[in-house]
C-alpha cells in the first residue's frame, strides 16, 4: 500500500483470517454492523480446507464437557441451525442421531452422556433399548445393548451452509480476498498491520479463524502460545444406492480419540462413514492411506450390518484443528486487544460456527462501538435445483432459461443453467472443486469421468479464461497441460 | 402424450444398430434419444482403427464405424433428438426425458430399447490412497479431451489398469509426445485384447506389470508420482516391493460398468454379475416390451458384436409391436454360468418361441489353456469344443439351434462351462 496510507487511516475495521464455515460466519454477522470488512483466504475460494471436509453433522450437543465452549457453541449453533438453513437456503435436515452403546458394561457411559447432554441444554434426549434402536434402525448391529437418541441431531451440506453465510456476506458489503497467505502480522498502535503475498492489510480488528493455522497467527501476536495440531480423519462416501441404508447419525459412544467412526446418511443422499483420528505433523498431510480406510470400514461394521463397502465412490481427508486445551480457542486474546480468536474449531465445529459468529461479531461491535446497519438484507437465495422442482415448474424454467434443459452431469443430474449460475453468482466458482461444492457436478458416481471436459469448457467461457487455466481448485492444480 | 411404437435410449453404436434394424422389419415410427451434441456414442472418440473387421470386412476407425450406422440412420429417416437426457422409464413404458427444445417431456413407447452403454469405474471405486490431486483421469475422459477438445493432459504417464482404453490410451499419448513410464494391472492377465497389448504396449516399449497395482498417489495440487507395488494372490500390496514413478499424469482403466440407472429405476430384474439386466433369447428384459442391447447389457469387446447383439434386439422389438399380445413362454428355460464361466447373456429362454439359433455369449473366469467349452442340457453333457487359449478380455459365444432344442422335450436349464482336458 502507498506510504501516505500508513499514517494512521487504516483500511478495514475488521480483517478476519480464513474463509472457512467460522470466518464465513463471523463475516455474515459482522455485516450487520457499519464495518468495513474483510475476509483473506489463501486459497482460490471459501470452504476449501476442513470446512469442506469432515461429517457434515449438526451434532446435537452432548458430547462436550458441560460448561466447555464446544458444549456453549454446539448446543446454541444446533439451535440456530433450522432457521439459519430457511433463512440462507442451504440443504439441512433433521434426521436424529443415535449413540450406540455395545456392552452392558458400557451402559453407566451411555447414562453420563445422557446426563451431560441434559446439562449441556440438548432437548428431547432419550435412552433407547437394543430393541426399540432395532426398531428404529434395521440395519444397526445386533450386538447393541442401548442407544442415546438425540432428536435434534441433524445433517447439513457443510459447503452450502459455508457458501451461504460467504455470500450472504459478501451481498452485505464484507470483501474476500482469495490466494491471499498472511505472511506476519504486526500490531500497531491502534490496530494491525498484516503483511500477506498480495501486499498489505491493515485493519483496527483482526478475527484469527485461519483453521490448522490459527496457532501461527495468534502466536504472532499474543504471549500466551496455543498449539494446533492437525488430526487427520478419513472418510469414504458410498453412492446413493446405499443412502437409505441408514435413516439417523450413528455415531458409538465416545472414545479417548474423539467420537469414533460414524455411519450417516448425507442430506444429498449418500452414506458416509467416517472418519479416523490420527495426529500428524503436515497440515496439508489431506492424502488417504489404506490402513486407515481399512479401518473406517471395519469400525463402520461394528455399528451397522451390511454395508454395501462395493458401492464406495471416493473416499477423503478432513483435518481437524486440534488445540492442546481440548477446547475452542473463542475470544479477545488477553494481551492483544483487537485480536479475536476463533481457534481449535474441531468437532463440533461445523454444528457451532454460527453461534461462535454471534457471539464474536458482539464483542467486536461492542469494542468498535459499531451501529447496526438499516438496509442489511439476511436472506439469500441459492442457486435453483430443477432436480427438486415440480415437473410445471421445471419445465416452465427451461422454456424461459434453455441451458436449464442442457444436462451436464448425468449422474446427479446437473444443468448447464446452474452450472453457470455457480460461476456467475456473488464470490462464484473459480474452479472445478468450486462448481462441484456449488452444485455437485461431478460428484455422483462416476466422479466426474464424463462431465469433466464440459464443465471445464463452461467455466474457461464464464470467466474468460484458456481451457489450459481452468484449475481444479488452486493454481498449480491446472487440468492440461497444453493443446 | 407423445406417442411412439419403438423409443432407443442413446444413439450410440448399439441403438443405432437397433434402429436400422427395427426399421428394416418394417416399424415406421421410431425415435433415438441421445445425450451427446451428436450420435455415435463413445465411438466418435476413439479415433484410432480396428472397428469392423466382422461387420464390414474392414478396418475402420471408430468415427467410421459409426458414421456408416449413422448413415444408413439417416437414409432410413430415423429422427432422433440430441443433446436429450433420459431421467426415467417406468414400467408402463412412459419414457421422460429433458432438452432445451421440449424442456421435461413424457413420452408413451409400445416398446424401449434401452441401449445407453457403459461408464467407466473412478478412482474411488477402487480406493486407491493418497492425494486428490488435478491429473487423475479416467482413460475415457482423458481420450475425450484429447480426441475431441484437442488438449493435451499430461506429459509424463502412468497407466493403472489394462483395460482396452488404458492400451489404446497409452499408445494414443506417445504419439503425441508424451512419456507412458508404465502401465499396472492388478490382476496377473490382462482385461483388454491381446491385439491391443503387442500393436499398443509392446510396440512401442512400454512395460506391462501383472500383479500390480497403485498404493499411493502423490502431489498436492497436480499429480507429482504414483507408487507402485506388485500385490499378493489375495490382490494385497507386498511391503518391499513398492516403486517410486515420477509423472504428471494417472489415467486409470480399471473396468467398465453399464450405466442401468435408468433400468432399475423402472424396476426391472437386474444381474449382479453384468451389471446389466436379466433378459430372454429375445433380449427382452423382465418388463415385456422393454429390450436392451449392447454395453448396457453386458460389456462388450469389440463393437462389432454390440451391432450384431443391437440388430437382434430391434428385430425383435419390431416383432414385438406388431404382435402386441404377449406370448407366455411355452417351454422356459434358464442358461446358468457353470465351471470357470462368469455369465451368460442372456439368461434365460423359451425354446418354443425362439428363433432359429440363439447366441449365448460370456466372459471366462481367468485365463485358461486347452480348455474347451462345454453345454450340459440337465447336467448331461450335449457339446463339447476345445479352446487353445481363453482370456477374461475377450468374449465368447456358444450358438444354440432350435432344432436340436427341440429334441429336448423335458429340458429345464442349460449350463455352459469350461472343462480341463
Amino acid at each position: 500500500m502507498e506510504a501516505e496510507n500508513s499514517m494512521e487511516k487504516l483500511l478495514y475495521d475488521v480483517a478476519i483470517i480464513g474463509a472457512g464455515v467460522t470466518g464465513c460466519s463471523i463475516a455474515r454477522e459482522l455485516s450487520r454492523y457499519d464495518l468495513r470488512v474483510c475476509v483473506l483466504e489463501k486459497d482460490e475460494d471459501v470452504c476449501s480446507g476442513t470446512s469442506k471436509a469432515n461429517s457434515a453433522i449438526v451434532h446435537a450437543g452432548h458430547d462436550a464437557e458441560s460448561g466447555s465452549m464446544k458444549a456453549r457453541f454446539n448446543v446454541e449453533g444446533s439451535r440456530m441451525m433450522p432457521g439459519l438453513a430457511k433463512e440462507l437456503d442451504f440443504d439441512f435436515i433433521q434426521n436424529g442421531s443415535l449413540v450406540l452403546c455395545f456392552a452392558d458394561v458400557d451402559r453407566p457411559a451411555l447414562e453420563e452422556l445422557y446426563e451431560k447432554g441434559k446439562k449441556n441444554g440438548v432437548e428431547g434426549l432419550t435412552i433407547l433399548s437394543g430393541e426399540e434402536v432395532r426398531r428404529l434402525e434395521p440395519n444397526v448391529s445386533d450386538r447393541v445393548v442401548a442407544a442415546l437418541y438425540a432428536p435434534t441431531g441433524g445433517i447439513v451440506c457443510p459447503f452450502g451452509l459455508t457458501i451461504a453465510m460467504a455470500e450472504n456476506a459478501c451481498d452485505n458489503g464484507v470483501e474476500f480476498q482469495f490466494l491471499t497467505r498472511i505472511e506476519e502480522i504486526r500490531k500497531m498502535e491502534d490496530g494491525y498491520e498484516l503483511k500477506t503475498n498480495r501486499g498489505t492489510v491493515t485493519a483496527r480488528c483482526v478475527v484469527n479463524a485461519a483453521g490448522v493455522y490459527a496457532d501461527a497467527f495468534h502466536n504472532m501476536v499474543s504471549g500466551k502460545k496455543i498449539h494446533i495440531t492437525a488430526r487427520k480423519g478419513e472418510y469414504c462416501l458410498l453412492d446413493k444406492e446405499a443412502g437409505a441404508h441408514v435413516g439417523h447419525t450413528i455415531f458409538q459412544l465416545p472414545g479417548k480419540l474423539g467420537k469414533g467412526v460414524l455411519v450417516t446418511p448425507t442430506v444429498h443422499g449418500n452414506l458416509l462413514l467416517g472418519p479416523t483420528a490420527r495426529d500428524i505433523n503436515d497440515k496439508e498431510g489431506t492424502d488417504t492411506t489404506a490402513e486407515d480406510l481399512a479401518e473406517v470400514q471395519e469400525k463402520a461394521t461394528l455399528s451397522v450390518r451390511g454395508i454395501p463397502f462395493r458401492q464406495v465412490i471416493t473416499s477423503f481427508v478432513g483435518l481437524r484443528a486440534h488445540e492442546d486445551s481440548d477446547d475452542f480457542v473463542v475470544g479477545e486474546a488477553e494481551d492483544s486487544e483487537g485480536f479475536f480468536d476463533a481457534a481449535g474449531i474441531e468437532s463440533p465445529g461445523l454444528s457451532s460456527a454460527p453461534a461462535i459468529g454471534v457471539y464474536l461479531a458482539g464483542l467486536i461491535a461492542e469494542k468498535t462501538e459499531a451501529k447496526a446497519k438499516n438496509d442489511w438484507h439476511g436472506k439469500r437465495k441459492g442457486i435453483v435445483k430443477p432436480g427438486e422442482m415440480s415437473r410445471e415448474e421445471r419445465a416452465a424454467l427451461i422454456r424461459e432459461h434453455p441451458e436449464y434443459g442442457s444436462i451436464v452431469c448425468r449422474c446427479e443430474g446437473i444443468s448447464e443453467g446452474e452450472i453457470r449460475d455457480a460461476i456467475t453468482r456473488t464470490l462464484g466458482a473459480t474452479s472445478l472443486d468450486g462448481i462441484k461444492r456449488r452444485v455437485r457436478q461431478g460428484m455422483g458416481r462416476c466422479q466426474a469421468g464424463f462431465c469433466t471436459p464440459r464443465a471445464m469448457e463452461i467455466l474457461a467461457n464464464e470467466r474468460g479464461i484458456r481451457m489450459e487455466e481452468v484449475c481444479k481448485n488452486v493454481p498449480g492444480s491446472e487440468m492440461l497441460i497444453g493443446e | 402424450m407423445e406417442k411412439h411404437d419403438i423409443v432407443i435410449i442413446g444413439g450410440g453404436p448399439a441403438g443405432l444398430a437397433a434402429a436400422v434394424a427395427a426399421r428394416k422389419a418394417g416399424i415406421q415410427d421410431i425415435l433415438i434419444l441421445e445425450r451427446d451434441s451428436r450420435l455415435g456414442g463413445i465411438l466418435n472418440q476413439c479415433i484410432h482403427n480396428g472397428f469392423g473387421l466382422h461387420t464390414f470386412r474392414e478396418e475402420l476407425t471408430g468415427p467410421e464405424y459409426a458414421n456408416r450406422y449413422i448413415r444408413m440412420a439417416e437414409d432410413e429417416g430415423i429422427p432422433y433428438r440430441l443433446n436429450t437426457m433420459v431421467v426415467d422409464i417406468n414400467e408402463k413404458k412412459e419414457v421422460t426425458f429433458i432438452n432445451r427444445e421440449d424442456g421435461m417431456t413424457t413420452i408413451q413407447a409400445k416398446t424401449v430399447i434401452l441401449a445407453m452403454g457403459c461408464r467407466e469405474r473412478p478412482r474411488g471405486a477402487l480406493n486407491i490412497p493418497g492425494y486428490r490431486p488435478a491429473g487423475v483421469y479416467s482413460a475415457g475422459t482423458a481420450q475425450r479431451l484429447m480426441n475431441i477438445e484437442g488438449f493435451h493432459v499430461g506429459k509424463e504417464v502412468v497407466i493403472l489398469g489394462s483395460g482396452d482404453i488404458g492400451l489404446i490410451m497409452a499408445r494414443r499419448m506417445t504419439l503425441e509426445g508424451a512419456k507412458v513410464k508404465v502401465v499396472a494391472e492388478l490382476m496377473p492377465y490382462s482385461g483388454g485384447l491381446k491385439r491391443n497389448i503387442v500393436q499398443c504396449l509392446d510396440d512401442y516399449g512400454i512395460p506391462l506389470k501383472l500383479s500390480h497395482t497403485v498404493v499411493e498417489v502423490h502431489g498436492k495440487q497436480r499429480v507429482t508420482g504414483v507408487t507402485i507395488a506388485e500385490v499378493d494372490a489375495n490382490r494385497k500390496p507386498i511391503p518391499g516391493t513398492e516403486e517410486y514413478y515420477s509423472c504428471d499424469t494417472l489415467l486409470l482403466s480399471v473396468g467398465l460398468l453399464p450405466e442401468n440407472e435408468l433400468t432399475k429405476g423402472a424396476g426391472i430384474e437386474m444381474n449382479r454379475v453384468t451389471s446389466g439386466p436379466n433378459v430372454n433369447d429375445q433380449l427382452e428384459t423382465s418388463i415385456e416390451g422393454v429390450f436392451a442391447c449392447g454395453n448396457v447389457l453386458h460389456v462388450h469387446d469389440l463393437v462389432d458384436y454390440v451391432s450384431e447383439e443391437a440388430t437382434l434386439a430391434g428385430t425383435n422389438a419390431a416383432a414385438c409391436v406388431r404382435h402386441s399380445e404377449h406370448k407366455t413362454p411355452s417351454h422356459p428355460v434358464v442358461l446358468s454360468a457353470g465351471d470357470g464361466v462368469r455369465y451368460t447373456v442372456p439368461q434365460t429362454m423359451d425354446i418354443a418361441n425362439m428363433n432359429d439359433q440363439v447366441v449365448v455369449r460370456f466372459r471366462v473366469a481367468d485365463v485358461y489353456r486347452d480348455r474347451s467349452i462345454s453345454i450340459y442340457y440337465d447336467g448331461v453333457r450335449v457339446a463339447h469344443r476345445k479352446k487353445k487359449v481363453m482370456a477374461p478380455g475377450e468374449m465368447e459365444q456358444v450358438i444354440l439351434k432350435k432344432e436340436d432344442l427341440n429334441r429336448y422335450n423335458d429340458l429345464k436349464e442349460i449350463v455352459i462351462g469350461t472343462e480341463v482336458e
